[in-house]
């Protein structure tokens, strides 16, 4: 009983500083401005920001298949080396996590630019200069960059910890190497495939410095809504609202792609 | 296939690390524009000391996360041992919390302590609530679930025997936390605070939202920056930064194979012995 005591301390601070800011959240998101009336203007609105909302989604989409498709050899790779290689290139996933992303999306942008390194070469070979930044095609480029770390770790975490002796028995029964990746090794990593998935996801959609950065006008994705509500237009019950539309898309996803697996292991916690 | 895998992860990983070659190269550029090398120097680093602004931001962003770090991982530990011995349910419905601010985006959590911040502002008729007691709540609540998922593997994996023999051969409780359990669990509770050091050292986005004027970090200063021309000396802050870090955690990484082997060694002589 006095132990369970000791989770006191930690459950007041969630409840103040988790809980009653999504309650507040919900309550600028529907009173008015001014009066402080209770509206729901705010959520109407939310309908103007539709395409912006399908565009984010679809963006975060895109980025976190990539990450998936590029991610998964590379932690297959890792989970097979020896334990000190496992130990050194997983520590060199994680390197650049610790470094500062706005600095590293601005070495992207000074590399992508009209006169950037990239298009400085290919003029010097004497090609027009490429559009290279300012597109979609450049912010999905930041998001899985930014993000694909996120998608190796519990992909690296899931392979590291299945049984050999699975796989020796596949391969006993007659399975190919093909047979034995796609009835037994891919099925078993579904766990660390929805947890990476979801943690490309979720900060790929809500992100506004990528986009900001790498993006055109045309690429104004959800989190630049928001954070131009709070930080330029100055209409936090508007951005109120917005992030709780945000907050309904992510649930959902997260809820969709929970559904296709059976059980929710460990497999997708973050070890340093 | 594991020819393919090879080059192939050779080739992400230059992919994750051409930024930090294409920073560190501008460290050492003599000219302001990152994309033309103008020369070698080492202008940027002397600038870097003998140009006080963006040190004491640096020194402002390690004391936040030391603080932050340091309340989560005594909080976290604490929660970790209790969410232990709960039962069942009242344990799910805790870790459901604990995963408020992992799923949730940061922009939202963000926005939703921001927006807290304001309305108590608006019940204290204050204009600055902002500042840094705002930021070190807001660290430490996205840190305190990087402690509890880090801490509570280590005690669900700990013999609960352990304790208990303690607790038979007359430790106080007391004493056996802090000659036993502690000594199990330290691990989780070490990577744990580095997670959460290392999550508040680099955080932008939550931070945007609830910092004041009267306490900046380095992150907040190199987004306002973003909107001027950089400046390289930025570039030689980073390449110090990545150095040191790249130092720590091949420290780390040595220290625990070690450990490892020793643990590995004392289990062959313990099985021997049974």
């Amino acid at each position: 009983m006095r132990s369970k005591l000791l989770a006191a301390p930690y459950l007041l601070w969630m409840a103040l500083f988790a809980i009653i800011p999504l309650c507040v959240v919900l309550y600028f998101a529907f009173t008015d401005f001014y009066t402080g009336a209770f509206t729901l203007a705010n959520i109407i609105k939310l309908a103007d920001y539709l395409p912006i909302f399908a565009k984010s989604v679809w963006l975060a989409l895109i980025s976190s298949v990539i990450c998936l498709i590029i991610g998964y050899p590379v932690a297959y790779y890792i989970a097979g080396r020896s334990p000190l290689w496992q130990r050194l290139l997983y520590m060199l996933v994680m390197l650049p996590m610790c470094m500062s992303f706005l600095l590293r999306t601005m070495a992207w942008v000074a590399m992508l630019e009209d006169t950037g390194i990239i298009n400085s070469v290919v003029k010097a070979i004497g090609l027009q200069p490429l559009p290279l930044i300012r597109n979609d095609a450049a912010v999905i480029l930041g998001m899985v960059y930014n993000y694909l770390p996120y998608m190796i770790m519990p992909l690296y975490t899931v392979i590291m910890k299945i049984d050999r002796s699975l796989i020796e028995a596949a391969q006993d029964l007659g399975c190919n190497s093909s047979q034995v990746f796609r009835g037994v090794i891919l099925p078993l990593s579904l766990p660390g495939i929805i947890s990476g998935f979801t943690m490309v996801f979720v900060p790929a959609i809500s992100t506004f410095y990528i986009s900001q950065k790498l993006g055109s006008p045309g690429t104004t994705l959800i989190g630049d809504v928001i954070e131009s509500q709070f930080k330029t237009a100055y209409n936090p019950n508007l951005g109120a609202a917005l992030s709780l539309g945000l907050m309904v898309i992510v649930f959902i996803c997260v809820a969709i792609m929970n559904r296709f697996s059976t059980d929710d292991d460990e497999g997708g916690v973050v070890t340093l | 296939m594991k020819r393919f895998n090879f080059v192939f992860t050779v080739i992400v990983m230059l992919f994750l690390y051409i930024p930090m070659i294409v920073l560190g190269v501008a460290s050492f550029n003599a000219g302001t524009d990152i994309a033309v090398f103008k020369g070698f120097t080492l202008e940027n680093y002397s600038e870097l000391f003998v140009d006080k602004t963006l040190i004491p931001l640096l020194l402002n962003s390690l004391i936040l996360a030391v603080l932050s770090s340091l309340i989560a991982t005594v909080l976290g530990t604490m929660a970790s041992m209790g969410i232990h011995s709960m039962g069942r349910r009242m344990r799910s419905l805790t870790m459901g919390m604990t995963n408020i601010p992992l799923t949730n985006p940061e922009i939202v959590t963000g926005v939703s302590m921001g927006l807290l911040f304001a309305f108590i502002g608006i019940i204290l008729k204050t204009q600055n609530v902002l500042g840094f007691t705002t930021l070190l709540i807001a660290h430490v609540t996205f840190n305190l679930p990087y402690v509890i998922l880090s801490v509570m593997p280590k005690l669900t994996q700990m013999d609960p025997n352990l304790e208990e023999a303690a607790l038979d051969l007359g430790c106080t409780p007391r004493q056996a936390f802090f000659k036993v359990v502690l000594h199990e669990i330290l691990p989780g509770i070490i990577s744990g605070a580095l997670m959460a050091f290392t999550m508040s050292l680099d955080d932008f986005v939550i931070s945007y939202f609830v910092y004041g004027p009267s306490f900046r970090t380095l992150p907040l200063e190199i987004y306002s920056m973003v909107k001027k021309p950089l400046q390289p000396k930025i570039y030689a802050l980073f390449t110090l930064l990545f150095i040191s870090i790249l130092l720590v955690m091949c420290v780390m990484n040595l220290l625990q194979a070690r450990d490892e082997k020793r643990g590995h060694n004392l289990t062959h002589k313990r099985r021997r012995n049974v």
